[in-house]
């Protein structure tokens, strides 16, 4: 699943780290959703929304759909 | 970093410390496993009523560390719990594969020495953290 985890983040200059503190998951967790390696939960997801005051699809993008 | 939400938690020093936890509780097992098998033999003269207390001293601490593995498992995020649970499945299901074949060639007489239980579980713990090093890689 791809994703714009890595742009929103550049966009608030913050690191891997810092969006990992506030999304209450390892940095390595935040790498590997990033590559798209491993796709998040639902849950996961919508923190990751609302964080960013964004809607889910806004963010990850189900490549399957297209 | 200042306008981190104060609800927000650093994920690694809770990991930190339930992992702590989770050595405790592995290191208190093993000292008494040791204790349970030694004791006997070194430090009380094989009498049955001490050497049924150090078994289920053991056997306590064994379960103290089963619920400090759960509670490792519940405090990890989502991608270092899959990458658990996925080592933990290949070391189980290795273990009864290896364990079965082990047990038939002993019945077999077909190994050129003893079989041992720990024989299985040195091979079960090889395979888990070649499990763990395996999941961490791949989601690298």
């Amino acid at each position: 699943m791809k994703n714009r985890l890595k742009v929103l983040r550049a966009e608030r200059d913050w690191t891997q780290a810092d969006l990992a503190l506030r999304l209450d998951v390892s940095r390595q967790t935040i790498n590997a959703i990033e590559k798209g390696k491993f796709d998040p939960s639902l849950p996961l997801a919508f923190k990751a929304a609302r964080l960013f005051d964004l809607a889910i699809e806004d963010i990850f993008d189900d490549e399957a759909e297209e | 970093m200042n306008d981190i939400n104060t609800e927000t938690r650093d994920w690694e020093a809770t990991n930190r410390s339930v992992t702590l936890k989770l050595a405790f509780w592995t290191f208190a097992w093993v000292a008494t496993l040791a204790l349970a098998t030694f004791g006997p033999k070194f430090l009380w003269d094989a009498r049955s009523l001490l050497t049924l207390i150090a078994v289920l001293v053991n056997v306590g601490a064994g379960i103290g560390m089963i619920i400090a593995m759960i509670g490792h498992l519940k405090s990890l995020d989502e991608l270092m719990r899959q990458i658990q649970l996925e080592a933990l499945a290949l070391a189980l299901g290795a273990a009864l594969i290896a364990g079965m074949a082990w047990s038939t060639m002993a019945d077999l007489a077909i190994l050129p020495f003893k079989a041992e239980v720990a024989h299985v579980i040195f091979f079960t713990v090889a395979v888990y953290a070649l499990g763990l090093y395996a999941g961490h890689r791949r989601y690298r």
